[in-house]
């Protein structure tokens, strides 16, 4: 029991101390001049107040589980001179700076923020421009990136770099920050158990999103749009898309989202608007397609090779160009309940429900997938009339890719 | 000439014929533009019918306008005037009022509509050129057709036929080409076969203008790095340009020769 007790003594008193502990103030005027010096002061769970102002500092490391707050959003300036804070302690709270010039490299990727190896962090409320990297979490878990604001001007991919960055972080939340003009907006690397709700990335060089080998990751009510090459996810397990709306990916080389080896994720309730691709899906098994809008796409969903078991169910395709994209004769995928806007049939019964089946490959996107140079005779009158041809008697395209309920009004 | 070409223009700008095409084309772009507010997007629909109706149209009535007038025709070689300047006339009052319907009546939709603010006004000029070319193009093919046949039935079969072939069997050949040498490499082959094909070669020129062209992929990044040089507008031009002027070409040379 009295061993019990002073553990418990041990405990309350460390939480006290976390909450009572001190306020040390840095501005221009004070004692402290210095965010590096505050740092060297304060003891553990101190708070490191900084006032306004512009701090011409970088390589600041933190070592102990602070807070650093800024009021009123004071500037540090990193000059270009390398990376502006790394973190290297666990518990460390960073919020409202305004981190400015991070210098560039070819060799190490210096970030405005790096976390390494180090839990419980909470990074909020940061604004950073002119950056390189923007947060970069290293083999850093159970942490929260909330409310930043990263406004890159990158150029090139070659000498740009991403806005949030985890590399083996795992139970980490991305929620409601603003990534523009990046190279990759979000980046993910051998990360699992990652929520990531809320974001907009627009405007980056290369994906709004990019993840890689990174499992159990869920996606909700995220903006992604005007990437050069939208969203790609690959090589995960798991993944759960919801409610995101991917907008305005339009390129020779751009997709709604590329999905590239994924298993068993679920992507439902999505918006894909005015991309050339809306999802171009390789390799990717089980998994279910439900709620999703696509409008004004090129190809609304392109597949392409080895995709099995997937299910499209109550998805509404909206004046795509082309709506199925399909490069095989073997079809094990399930096309149920769409409503699709190029659908001709009639619903005598009126259930609602299509009483003649939609045939969602036109033969001219066969025939496209075959000899891509054949789409040089894009909306050529011939094309039309051989498309309805093949509407009326399907003879190429693969006779069991079918929706056999299509809807006749759109699902809400 | 002129004096001609004013009498068969002056005659046709009344006509009804003029009048219902005019409106037609008027009524279409009120329509689309009503329907989505969007110029570049009615851009694109209107692209689909000229291609298709301009040629149409261009040939129909080219070839009517020839067998109707022959009895004109035939007064007129009795004076002394220029064979050339008599058929010349005849053509260019033709295609000029339908060139007429064309611009007006598509034009004063997209005015209205606020055409000069928007910067679709390169892309919606090109459309405009490219549809006058092919009125100029296959009323010029109407006109051979029928000087060649005396017999209004078979003239008016083979210029619908020429028609017919530019518009739909030209893109089937092109295609099955395609397919049938997929193995080779055939950008420079597909560039070649559109220029040759004045429906083709409009229709590509104005796509490249278009948002749509990213759906083109590698093989539009051909395209666009040959129709998108100066080099690769002239060359277009030159064709459409060479398209009008060889059946104008052979339009006098053969009324020249040809017995009435």
């Amino acid at each position: 029991m009295k061993k019990y007790g002073l553990t418990l003594l041990i405990f309350v008193v460390l939480h006290v101390q976390e909450v009572c502990g001190n306020t040390i103030e840095v501005c221009q005027t004070c004692p402290l001049k210095s965010i590096k010096e505050g740092i060297a002061l304060a003891s553990d769970y101190d708070t490191l107040l900084v006032k306004k102002g512009t701090y011409k500092e970088f390589n600041i490391i933190i070592d102990k589980p602070l807070t650093l707050k800024g009021e009123n959003y004071p500037v540090i300036d990193g000059e270009k001179k390398g990376e502006i804070i790394r973190i290297t302690s666990d518990g460390v709270t960073v919020d409202g700076l305004f981190l400015i010039n991070v210098g560039v490299s070819y060799t190490t990727d210096y970030a405005a923020l790096r976390v390494v190896k180090s839990e419980n962090f909470v990074i909020q409320n940061l604004v950073l421009e002119k950056l390189f990297f923007g947060i970069y979490l290293e083999k850093s878990n159970n942490g929260k990136v909330y409310h930043n604001k990263i406004i890159g001007d990158a150029k090139d991919e070659y000498n740009s770099g991403n806005g949030i960055q985890l590399w083996y972080s795992h139970n980490v939340s991305v929620d409601r920050n603003i990534v523009q003009g990046t190279r990759d907006g979000i980046y993910l690397e051998f990360s699992d158990n990652v929520t990531i709700n809320n974001n907009s990335s627009t405007n980056n060089l290369r994906y709004g999103l990019h993840f890689m080998f990174s499992n159990h990751d869920v996606y909700t009510n995220n903006i992604f749009e005007n990437n050069g090459a939208g969203v790609a996810v690959m090589f995960s397990k798991h993944i759960k898309m919801l409610d995101n709306t991917f907008r305005k990916n339009w390129g020779t080389a751009a997709y709604g989202i590329l999905l590239k080896e994924i298993n068993d994720g679920e992507i439902s309730g999505n918006i894909f608007e005015e991309n050339t691709v809306g999802i171009n899906i390789e390799g990717s098994n089980r998994i279910t397609y439900s709620n999703n809008d696509f409008i004004q796409n090129g190809w609304a969903v392109k597949v392409l090779g080895a995709c099995y078991a997937n299910e499209f169910k109550n998805n509404n395709f909206l004046n795509n160009s082309f709506d199925i994209s399909y490069n095989s004769k073997l079809n094990d995928n399930v096309f149920d309940k769409n409503y699709w806007s190029d659908y001709t049939g009639y619903d005598l019964d009126k259930d609602g429900i299509g009483d003649v089946p939609y045939r969602p490959v036109k033969l001219f996107s066969y025939i496209v997938n075959r000899t891509p140079e054949t789409i040089v005779l894009l909306r050529s009158l011939f094309m039309d009339i051989i498309d309805f041809s093949e509407k009326v008697s399907p003879v190429f395209t693969p006779d069991k890719l079918l929706d056999a309920n299509p809807r006749m009004k759109r699902t809400q | 000439m002129l004096k001609i070409l004013k009498y068969s223009f002056y005659d046709l700008v009344r006509s009804r014929w003029s009048y219902a095409y005019f409106l037609f084309y008027l009524g279409l772009g009120f329509v689309l533009l009503f329907l989505n507010n969007d110029v570049s997007k009615a851009i694109i629909t209107l692209m689909n019918v000229i291609i298709v109706l301009v040629p149409l149209i261009g040939t129909i009535f080219g070839i009517m306008y020839y067998y109707n007038s022959k009895e004109f025709t035939e007064l007129l070689l009795a004076q002394p005037i220029k064979r050339s300047s008599i058929f010349l006339g005849q053509y260019l009052g033709v295609a000029g009022s339908l060139t007429l319907s064309l611009v007006f009546g598509l034009g004063i939709p997209f005015l209205l509509y606020g055409l000069l603010r928007s910067d679709a006004i390169f892309d919606f000029s090109l459309l405009l050129v490219t549809g006058a070319f092919l009125t100029f193009i296959f009323t010029a093919l109407s006109f051979n057709m029928g000087l060649s046949n005396e017999n209004k039935i078979k003239g008016f079969g083979y210029a619908v036929l020429l028609w017919l072939f530019l518009a739909v069997i030209y893109d089937g050949l092109f295609l099955m080409s395609l397919i049938v040498f997929e193995e080779y490499p055939l950008d420079t082959f597909s560039i070649v076969a559109t220029t040759l094909n004045p429906i083709d070669l409009s229709r590509i020129l104005i796509l490249l203008k278009l948002d749509i062209s990213a759906l083109l992929g590698y093989t539009g990044a051909v395209f666009k790095t040959f129709f998108g040089t100066q080099q690769g507008f002239f060359i277009s031009i030159f064709m459409l340009i060479l398209w009008t002027v060889l059946p104008i070409w052979r339009l006098i040379v053969k009324s020249k020769k040809k017995d009435f």
